[in-house]
């Protein structure tokens, strides 16, 4: 009776647990998957919170029994003499503690490290259309296609329901890439490449996140994962190819001058023009992209303008000063110019 | 009885503490020290806590977050609980468990106390000076080394770690020779309470473990300052080998930490249930055994290096087996609740709560035998949540529990029940608030070591829970030492045995003569204090002058396994050298600090003269 109505609570305590974890939508969710990899982790989880519930329930049962028990009668006549129930101790002893967890480890190893873990490795260098390079640095995403010139930062695009080779490195200290909808997490370490298969079940954005502790700005270090049907995701990546626009209207150009003869093009790069440095993100389509610095404020033209002269206050320590020195009229003749770069 | 008193008797004031080599006395320095530790890193939990109360806060700057966890978890780890449950409860304890009269070398115990509170002011020196460590509490490179870490936050690190382990090895090194020959004859191997074990474990676990990490820093320290390239892979180097060298000590750490935990659980369990522990013997094998795999699962912190998947499963293997010895010991207390006369004190409720938490985070441990699932969720708060239920649960629910339980031993007073229960339940609620969301903000992707986190990803409402839980806790905790600052003065005395205890420290007086035990114990059970003709045994033997020891500063040695009388031993007096030592290291550890490697060298010299010193005149054999 007793024990049946624990069981009850533990059932019903699950409940919350997995509205709470399921009803999140299109956030960093490990347990909305949104990939074949993804999804068995998530159903692992699942089987093994249940077990665990079921594990922690038989303990707290025995600690609840404890305690009914506790007002029994002849304190202390156990001290001497023989163990009263030592054999059934025994028994409990050896099938909770040996017999039972030997039996569910068994098949958790098998199932996860047999099994699961296979589907999130990387396909074979030759056996996919796409790899994708992907280098961390303090603190964002530079983010190559191999095989192309196409360079962009803080964002992938993908061919949704198309198995990606996603090559990790560093530039500098170790980060891990980590999308939790499309698959597990990967280190970036120094002189070596990882790898990764990024694959997403439906079109969609699919948020990522920094893992590793990096520095300063750990916390603001996030990448989108966009998985485009195949046309749109050719169309984009064509685009991305490109060398970057020239210029269309005074005040653009103006800020195209101010960008190639200032600091900008010590770090960063246009492809299409003489700012060639790869410190900094690439800009050659920087208006495409919907973000700046890593995800953390959105890419408008009043945030742009805003970056360029105080980026310390959105991101204090980021290796961008802030160009408050630089005239008023300037920064909005750079902002001009970098909106066009679509 | 008279000239025992002479005999042991110490220095009265200032300087009989600070050239004490009794083990109570060196026992409550470290208790006391450790304390205030504790303190600095709750504070520092709780400013964290604040933080993160709501999204793009701006309490603490970047900076000042980053040395705030990179402090709390190396002060939790190597300055609050190795040093409370080793250096408080292990110095305190065993030498009155096993029958003896001090430490077997008690001159490097005292010395080992000192370099401990050395390294404890060197570490916070750094946070006086604004440049704490910042890399976090496993320091990994390349973030640690020169280029990106200028300042001198990580050579504190280095060094204070370095330092540190200085205090732990000498303190695992003489606890093993103290339960291996200290104790009262007749008490073989298997009659040694199961406290002893758990120490004789976590020692055994110190010795092996801390090289590695020692090594680890000293590589540190030569890459950052001497320009060597140990972890730098464009000159043959690897920047995993620190990861190695680091969870090398730091999986067995895990167990270090929570193995005296068991401990003391193992020695609440029989107090308060009036029944001998079931199953015994694997219970003792248990303790051993999980320090022994523990050495054998490191590179499961490093499942998402990108290591083969042949090496990880090897890895994820042994840490499934790590799982027995552990689950061993949850029935083994169970069933002694069960099976007992369970009287829910409040150190019997720290320990039911204890095994509440560590089945709790020993659970998702389990999880992360499953690699995939490992990778998914490392490094984020579901990790948090883990290892908080195996060390703030499973470590310090009995660090609590053993205060209680142990109180009257160490003042001669009972404590207040009352309040003592709603301390425990208030740390047990607070707890569970602080660390349970932490598991479901974690899979909702939040990565840990984030100074903050934006508004949109749902992460919000659980974070603030967890800060209402940091609070809670942070109530329990001063009801508990205000319940035993307030029983100090005002409880009625608690006589030599207030829990009819199993283990030889209830037969002494409480608070126990600085000799410990008037006589020499007979001891022919696990839990002698249950064995009345043993003590009526001890009573003659006093009365005849046997064992008594009353002619010298002297306790008797044994044989390691049997047990058997092999001889008596003259022990050492106060000595003001281990101080004196302490300060020539501390010494040492500021120069090279300094990158004044001369100097430094210069004050080694010291040292050894200290040495000589202390050498000079030997207890007479």
């Amino acid at each position: 009776m007793r024990s049946g109505l624990l069981r009850g609570k533990r059932a019903l305590a699950l409940v919350p647990l997995a509205l709470l974890l399921a009803g999140c939508g299109q956030k960093q969710n490990a347990l909305a998957p949104a990939s074949h990899q993804s999804s068995d982790i998530a159903s692992l989880f699942w089987w093994m919170t249940g077990v665990a519930f079921l594990g922690l329930a038989v303990v707290v049962a025995l600690l609840l029994l404890a305690w009914r028990r506790a007002g029994r009668r002849g304190a202390g006549g156990d001290t001497q003499g023989p163990k009263p129930g030592e054999r059934v101790g025994w028994y409990v002893v050896v099938l909770g503690g040996v017999v039972v967890p030997i039996l569910l480890i068994s098949a958790l190893f098998v199932i996860a490290n047999l099994f699961v873990i296979k589907t999130t490795e990387a396909p074979a260098a030759n056996s996919t259309k796409r790899t994708i390079l992907v280098i961390g640095h303090q603190w964002w995403w530079e983010v190559r296609y191999p095989g192309t010139s196409a360079v962009t930062a803080n964002e992938i695009h993908i061919p949704v329901r198309t198995p990606i080779r996603l090559e990790v490195r560093t530039s500098d200290v170790i980060h891990s890439f980590w999308v939790p909808e499309l698959n597990r997490k990967i280190d970036t370490l120094p002189g070596t490449t990882n790898e990764i298969e990024l694959y997403a079940d439906a079109v969609g954005r699919y948020r990522g996140d920094c893992a590793e502790y990096c520095g300063l700005q750990h916390a603001h270090m996030g990448i989108w994962v966009y998985a485009d049907p195949p046309a749109t995701f050719a169309r984009w990546l064509a685009r991305q190819s490109r060398p970057a626009a020239a210029p269309s209207g005074s005040l653009a150009a103006a800020g195209r001058a101010a960008f190639l003869n200032g600091a900008c093009a010590a770090c960063h790069q246009i492809r299409g023009t003489s700012a060639s440095s790869g410190v900094g993100p690439d800009l050659t389509h920087v208006a495409d992209r919907k973000t700046l610095a890593a995800l953390t404020i959105p890419n408008t033209p009043s945030y742009l303008h805003d970056w360029i002269r105080d980026s310390q206050r959105f991101k204090p320590g980021n290796q961008m000063p802030s160009f408050g020195q630089l005239s008023e009229r300037r920064i909005r003749a750079i902002t001009a110019y970098l909106e066009q770069l679509k | 009885m008279e000239r025992l008193e002479v005999m042991w008797q110490s220095r009265p004031g200032v300087l009989g503490w600070l050239m004490t080599t009794d083990h109570k006395r060196i026992g409550l320095l470290y208790f006391w020290t450790t304390l205030v530790l504790f303190g600095a890193g709750g504070v520092e939990a709780l400013l964290m806590r604040t933080q993160l109360v709501k999204p793009n806060n701006s309490i603490v700057s970047p900076e000042t977050y980053d040395q705030l966890f990179t402090l709390h978890g190396l002060t939790m780890i190597f300055f609050f609980i190795i040093p409370m449950t080793t250096g408080a409860f292990g110095n305190y304890l065993i030498p009155l468990m096993i029958g003896a009269r001090d430490m077997a070398f008690p001159r490097m115990n005292a010395l080992s106390y000192w370099i401990f509170l050395a390294s404890a002011i060197f570490l916070y020196t750094s946070l006086a000076l604004g440049m704490a460590p910042d890399a976090g509490w496993f320091d990994y490179v390349p973030l640690a080394n020169k280029t990106f870490s200028p300042g001198h936050n990580i050579d504190f690190y280095a060094l204070a770690v370095i330092f540190n382990s200085i205090a732990s090895t000498l303190t695992a090194g003489q606890f093993i020779v103290t339960i291996f020959k200290s104790r009262a004859p007749g008490m073989s191997f298997n009659r040694m309470p199961l406290f002893c074990f758990a120490f004789l474990a976590a020692s055994f676990g110190l010795l092996f473990a801390l090289p590695p990490l020692s090594a680890d820093n000293i590589f540190l320290f030569l890459d950052r300052n001497i320009g060597t390239h140990f972890f730098d892979p464009s000159h043959g180097g690897a920047a995993l080998l620190w990861q190695h060298l680091f969870w090398i000590f730091g999986h067995p750490e895990v167990y270090i930490l929570i193995v005296p935990a068991f401990g003391i659980a193992t020695s609440i369990i029989p107090a308060f249930t009036q029944r001998k522990l079931v199953a015994f013997p694997l219970v003792a094998i248990a303790e051993l055994l999980v320090v022994f795999i523990g050495f054998g699962v490191w590179a499961h912190h490093m499942f998402a290096t990108g290591m083969s998947t042949t090496a990880l499963i090897f890895f994820a293997g042994a840490t499934s087996m790590v799982v027995i010895p552990s689950t061993i010991q949850v029935f083994a207390w169970c069933m002694s609740f069960v099976l007992g006369v369970a009287r829910f004190k409040t150190p019997l409720l720290f320990i039911a709560g204890f095994i509440f938490m560590f089945v709790t985070g020993g659970l998702t441990g389990i999880m992360f035998v499953a690699i995939p699932f490992d990778q998914q969720v490392t490094d984020t708060y579901f990790i948090i949540a883990h290892f908080h239920y195996i060390i703030f649960g499973a470590a310090v629910f009995p660090i609590f529990g053993g205060m209680y339980y142990w109180f009257p031993k160490v003042t001669g007073k009972l404590y207040f029940e009352r309040p003592g229960q709603i301390s425990f339940w208030l740390i047990f609620a607070g707890t569970n608030l602080l660390f349970f969301p932490m598991h479901i903000v974690g899979l909702l992707g939040m990565p840990r070591r984030v100074y903050t986190y934006p508004s949109n990803l749902g992460w919000t409402t659980y974070n603030v829970i967890e800060t209402i839980g940091g609070y809670l806790t942070l109530v329990g905790i001063l009801v508990l030492f205000g319940n035993l600052v307030w029983s100090y003065f005002r409880a009625p005395a608690a006589g030599p045995d207030p829990w009819h205890g199993p283990t030889l420290e209830w037969t002494t007086s409480s608070p126990p003569p600085e000799y410990d035990f008037a006589v020499i114990p007979k001891v022919s059970s696990a839990y002698p204090n249950w064995d009345p003709e043993d003590r009526e045994e001890d009573r003659r033997k006093l009365a005849g002058g046997v064992l008594v020891l009353d002619q010298g500063h002297e306790q008797v040695e044994v044989t390691p396994v049997d047990g058997w009388l092999s001889r008596v031993a003259e022990m050492p007096h106060e000595s003001p050298w281990p101080v004196l030592l302490a300060l020539c290291l501390s010494l040492v550890f500021v120069m090279l600090l300094l990158q004044h490697f001369a100097i430094a060298g210069l004050m080694a010299i010291l040292c050894v003269l200290t040495l000589l010193g202390w050498h000079g005149k030997e207890p007479e054999e």
